[in-house]
């Protein structure tokens, strides 16, 4: 590959992790951080990438954790997330240097439909710049899903509050128990631009027979989780049925366990390993006894007498077809019936926009979503933006988070008068590690640890405390060791052919055979004679220009580099250095 | 010289020989030389061979002297037995092991100090013994270890670091060793894999005395632009007269060779080598071709490299003295020591 090819998605997608992140933290600059107990700095560095670093550090969904490079080098990533966490608890008082209010409002006025994290994160790019922002929430809090769905013992609520606190200080106005019933009005109310975060609200209902008669026992997880959350229910009765597979069927059981539930079954028509539900979350519900019924079909809710008796289910021997499509295939076997007491229904969501008025340029597809821009979230009306649950579907905090900053770019650009697709370039800074002949200034060794467990509180002294914490987060020894287990995979491998002799130190070195120096062949047939077969098609691989001195290329397959740096420590001429990439990711403030 | 250890983690799709191993379980210790040192890319070719051929790395014997390219050993096969000797005596103590377990695979590592300079002696003997070894010169034209001096194999006229041009005739191992009766003879260079690592695959498998001569740089001392053992001056004087595939006893003849273009040598235990010519009048059968080609190169200053001599009949030190096939440690105290009527017995026989 000649060298003006390798850019700075090249290097970006060497750090798996920072690549996988949809608002792509440097993750191994704050785990590094961290490594130097330099908490604080590690917090801002997420809170610049993700807003909320303490609140993404306990429930963020965590996509980075499977792209991981460790996983593939051993068993398991680094545990990513719960490091984030680490810094959020041990930091010092930031509030120095979080984001200030505008010293002058620049006259331009956002209206922000929702208080969850993607308006929360426009209302945090935008605000220091001078807009003048007004959030619309319905509810008499804010943080949206993030306050009214995920559960307390998950993330506790003090938790929140900071993180929402350091947004709103920002000079922000929002207006509770507020719902915007009129978009049309909003706009009329001469707002330069709208931005709609109000999420996906609508838990699905299971319209099977009985479900009328039972409606006292029969409950939808998503209102029911707000319920209990804004402190409307506080019980629930002892055997509790949980249909679904997904992380809210593992919150609305983990949920009745403690408000009363002591026989609570979560029930899915999908295999185990089929069901979304996160593992952990798993894990975390299983630990809480909580019995998981698999390959059921409800087909009743069984009313005697006036009585509710339990829901009847049809048995699958296959719930999905080979391509994972919806394809429920009976047994044949004899119907069963699960006797209880409540049931909570947790099989999906979905957005609902009632208030956006036919007739005010905003067009909706056949599955009744808004046609929105992915890139620069704007909406047939130029002047509204979507972004979070309500833009594509219901997704997660970190995505929200994401489409907040896009979403912010573009309503600056356009409040600038300038083109919201001409998006600014990401950009990148490389510089050198080296210290001395062989010292580099960061941590080259390899740690072989597995990784480590975060400690949790006692099942039995957590079952009946809603509000109890379960995760205690890594004491500081553990924080340590987990993170030197990162690889440190932003600091590149940079080779500089000319240097070149040909000496095949590195080649010989390399401890996961990265590297090769072959005849100059197109790329397909160099990747038949690597010191190792191509396991990862998805990760670059490097072909330097002809060597000097043979006229052969240099070749490194980037898949499985530890970053250890044995070849530039072995390369005589320094033709291999190690640099650190920073991605310059721009903000609605640099355009 | 590194300060971390090499990691153990490797890629998990290595592919793995008979005996199951990874080429991560051929390495050593960590190597302490010079970064680039041609040495290293040596070990790494002898790595490779072994774990090709599936030896037991158990079963291999390491012997070596003193200088950069004795420290070598320590770098690979881990698990092998090693003995490293003093300076100039590799060949000595190799014998007297030799003697005693004929069974094991030797591989000796000598630099171009340790074998032309202090231990030509020791040198011309073991190949006139035929000892069943494989004996690798790391040649890099100077004293590494201690600082660069010109050592017995620097090329007249090649200058040392300083700008001193060398004015003594340099001793060819390759040449010394025809003339002292070596069954396998061969020239590479450490920076050619490609050509190195079946020559030391069949060197491993030759049954007698192989020696295979490697130019191999020593970047700090001797890679300086005058000087004829760097590797931009191999590179661009270098004559390769034929490339070698080595083929193991029972490995199918997997390439397809077109008739007249490889000749077939086949090894004592089966084993096979191809050899493609590439210099077509060159008959590595033929010694006195093979030390006059040498001469010939030399004189146009250029690096004949290949297998220069294959004396198939292979033989070695123990069929000339006809001693057992068993090590000493196999026979049974009796046997070795049969008693004082067994004493008397044989000396009667002699009248
Ligand atoms: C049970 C459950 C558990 C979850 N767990 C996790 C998790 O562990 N990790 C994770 O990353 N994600 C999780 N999610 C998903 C995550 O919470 C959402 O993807 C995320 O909160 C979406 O953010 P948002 O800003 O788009 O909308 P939301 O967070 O949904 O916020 C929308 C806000 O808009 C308000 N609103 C709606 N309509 C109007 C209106 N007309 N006028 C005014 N205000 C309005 C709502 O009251 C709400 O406050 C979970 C979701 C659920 C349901
Ligand atoms: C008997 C004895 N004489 C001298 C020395 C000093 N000495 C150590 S290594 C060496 C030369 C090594 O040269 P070479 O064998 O070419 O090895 P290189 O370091 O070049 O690989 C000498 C002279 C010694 N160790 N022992
Ligand atoms: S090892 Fe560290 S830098 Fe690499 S992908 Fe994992 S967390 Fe990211
Ligand atoms: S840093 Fe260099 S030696 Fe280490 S794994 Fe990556 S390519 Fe190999
Ligand atoms: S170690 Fe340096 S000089 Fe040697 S082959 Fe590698 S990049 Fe080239
Ligand atoms: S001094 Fe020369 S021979 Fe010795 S290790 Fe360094 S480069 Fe190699
Ligand atoms: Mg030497």
């Amino acid at each position: 590959m000649p060298k003006d090819k390798i850019d700075v998605d090249y290097y970006h997608k060497v750090v798996d992790c920072q690549w996988a992140c949809p608002a792509h933290t440097p993750v191994p600059e704050y785990i590094r951080l961290i490594s130097e107990r330099r908490y604080t700095e590690a917090y801002m560095v997420n809170r610049e990438s993700n807003v909320f670093p303490g609140i993404l550090g306990r429930v963020c969904d965590r996509p980075c954790e499977p792209a991981c490079r460790r996983g593939r080098v051993e068993e398991e990533p680094v545990a990513i997330c719960r490091l984030k966490r680490v810094a959020a608890d041990y930091k010092a008082d930031v509030s120095a240097y979080l984001p200030k209010p505008a010293d002058k409002k620049n006259g331009k006025r956002v209206a922000l439909v929702g208080a969850g994290p993607a308006s929360l994160t426009v209302a945090n790019d935008l605000a220091p710049l001078g807009y003048e922002i007004t959030i619309y929430e319905k509810n008499d809090q804010a943080g949206g899903a993030m306050r009214y769905a995920v559960p307390m013992f998950r993330l506790p609520p003090e938790v929140l509050d900071e993180e929402i606190d350091a947004v709103l200080n920002l000079g922000v106005e929002i207006q509770y128990n507020t719902p915007v019933s009129s978009l049309k009005q909003l706009l009329s109310d001469g707002y330069d631009a709208v931005f709609v975060g109000s999420g996906a609200p609508i838990g699905r209902d299971l319209t099977i027979p009985g479900r009328e008669q039972a409606d006292g026992s029969v409950h939808v997880g998503l209102e029911w989780l707000a319920n209990v959350a804004f402190e409307h229910i506080t019980k629930i009765n002892s055997r509790v049925l949980v249909i679904g597979g997904g992380n809210t069927a593992m919150d609305c059981c983990r949920t009745a366990r403690r408000i009363g539930g002591n026989q609570v079954k979560v029930v899915a028509p999908e295999s185990y390993e089929q069901m979304l539900a996160s593992p952990w979350e798993k894990d975390d519900s299983q630990e809480e006894r909580i019995e998981f019924i698999n390959h059921l079909l409800p087909k009743e809710f069984v009313v005697e007498n006036g009585q509710f008796i339990g829901v009847r289910f049809q048995k699958l021997k296959q719930c999905y077809d080979k391509d994972m499509k919806w394809d429920p295939v009976p047994s044949g076997e004899d119907d069963v019936l699960i006797e209880c007491d409540d049931v909570i229904l947790a099989i999906g969501q979905s957005t609902a926009f009632p208030y956006i008025e036919a007739d005010i340029g905003i067009d909706f597809n056949d599955r009744n979503m808004p046609i929105v821009d992915s890139t620069t979230h704007q909406s047939s009306n130029p002047k509204v933006f979507f972004g979070g649950d309500a833009a594509f579907g219901p997704k997660n905090i970190i995505w929200a988070v994401a489409h907040g900053h896009e979403a912010a770019i573009s309503i600056h650009q356009h409040l600038q008068g300038k083109d919201v697709k001409k998006r600014p370039p990401h950009g990148m800074n490389l510089v050198s590690q080296k210290m001395g002949i062989h010292q580099w200034s960061y941590s080259n060794d390899y740690s072989d640890d597995q990784r480590f467990k975060v400690p949790h509180v006692e099942v039995d002294d957590r079952i009946d405390k809603l509000k109890l914490e379960v995760e205690l987060g890594y004491d500081e020894k553990l924080a340590l060791e987990e993170a030197s287990r990162c690889l440190n995979c932003d600091v590149q491998t940079v080779f500089d052919p000319p240097s070149c002799i040909e000496c095949d130190a590195c080649v010989d070195i390399c401890p996961l055979s990265c590297l090769t120096i072959a005849k100059d062949e197109p790329i397909e047939q160099l990747k038949l004679i690597l010191s190792a077969p191509v396991l990862n098609p998805e990760q670059g691989m490097l072909v330097s220009e002809p060597l000097v001195q043979t006229k052969r290329v240099m070749v490194k397959d980037e898949d499985l580099c530890v970053h250890c740096g044995l070849c530039a420590e072995r390369c005589p001429t320094g033709a291999w250095d190690m640099q650190k990439f920073t991605l310059k990711l721009p903000k609605a403030g640099d355009v | 010289m590194s300060y971390i250890p090499k990691p153990k983690v490797s890629h998990p799709g290595l592919a793995k020989n008979k005996l199951g191993l990874t080429i991560r379980d051929y390495e050593g210790g960590l190597s302490t030389l010079c970064a680039g040192c041609g040495h290293d890319s040596i070990t790494a070719a002898i790595i490779k061979s072994c774990f090709e051929l599936s030896i037991e790395p158990h079963r291999v014997g390491k012997m070596s002297g003193i200088g950069c390219s004795s420290k070598t050993p320590g770098y690979f096969l881990s698990s092998a037995h090693g003995f490293n000797s003093v300076h100039g005596r590799m060949p000595s103590v190799t014998t007297g092991a030799n003697a005693a377990n004929r069974n094991l695979t030797y591989l000796a590592v000598s630099g171009d100090g340790d074998t032309a300079s202090i231990g030509i002696g020791q040198f011309a003997h073991v190949i006139r013994r035929k000892l069943n070894m494989l004996y690798i010169v790391e040649n890099n034209g100077c004293y590494g270890l201690t600082k660069g001096q010109f050592s017995a194999t620097a090329d007249v006229g090649s200058k040392s670091k300083r700008g001193v041009a060398n004015e003594m005739d340099p001793i060819d191992p390759a040449a010394f060793a025809l003339q002292m009766g070596a069954g396998f003879v061969a020239r590479s260079f450490s920076g050619d894999k490609d050509q190195l690592v079946p020559l030391i695959k069949a060197g491993l498998n030759y049954n007698g005395f192989a020696l295979i001569d490697v130019i191999s740089p020593c970047v700090t001392f001797n890679n300086h632009e005058g000087s004829t053992k760097s590797y931009a001056h191999v590179r661009s004087h270098e004559a390769e007269v034929n490339v070698v595939d080595f083929i193991p006893a029972r490995n199918e003849i997997a390439v397809d060779y077109a008739k007249g273009d490889a000749t077939q040598v086949t090894l004592h235990d089966g084993s096979t080598m191809m050899l493609r010519k590439l210099d077509q009048n060159y008959d590595p059968e033929n010694r006195l071709e093979a030390l006059k080609q040498i001469q010939t190169h030399q004189m146009k200053n250029e690096v004949i490299t290949g297998l220069l001599f294959l004396d198939p009949k292979e033989s070695e030190m123990h069929d000339m003295i006809s001693t057992p096939k068993k090590s000493l440690r196999e026979f049974e105290l009796a046997e070795l020591c049969p008693g004082k009527e067994a004493l008397e017995a044989l000396n009667k026989s002699w009248g």
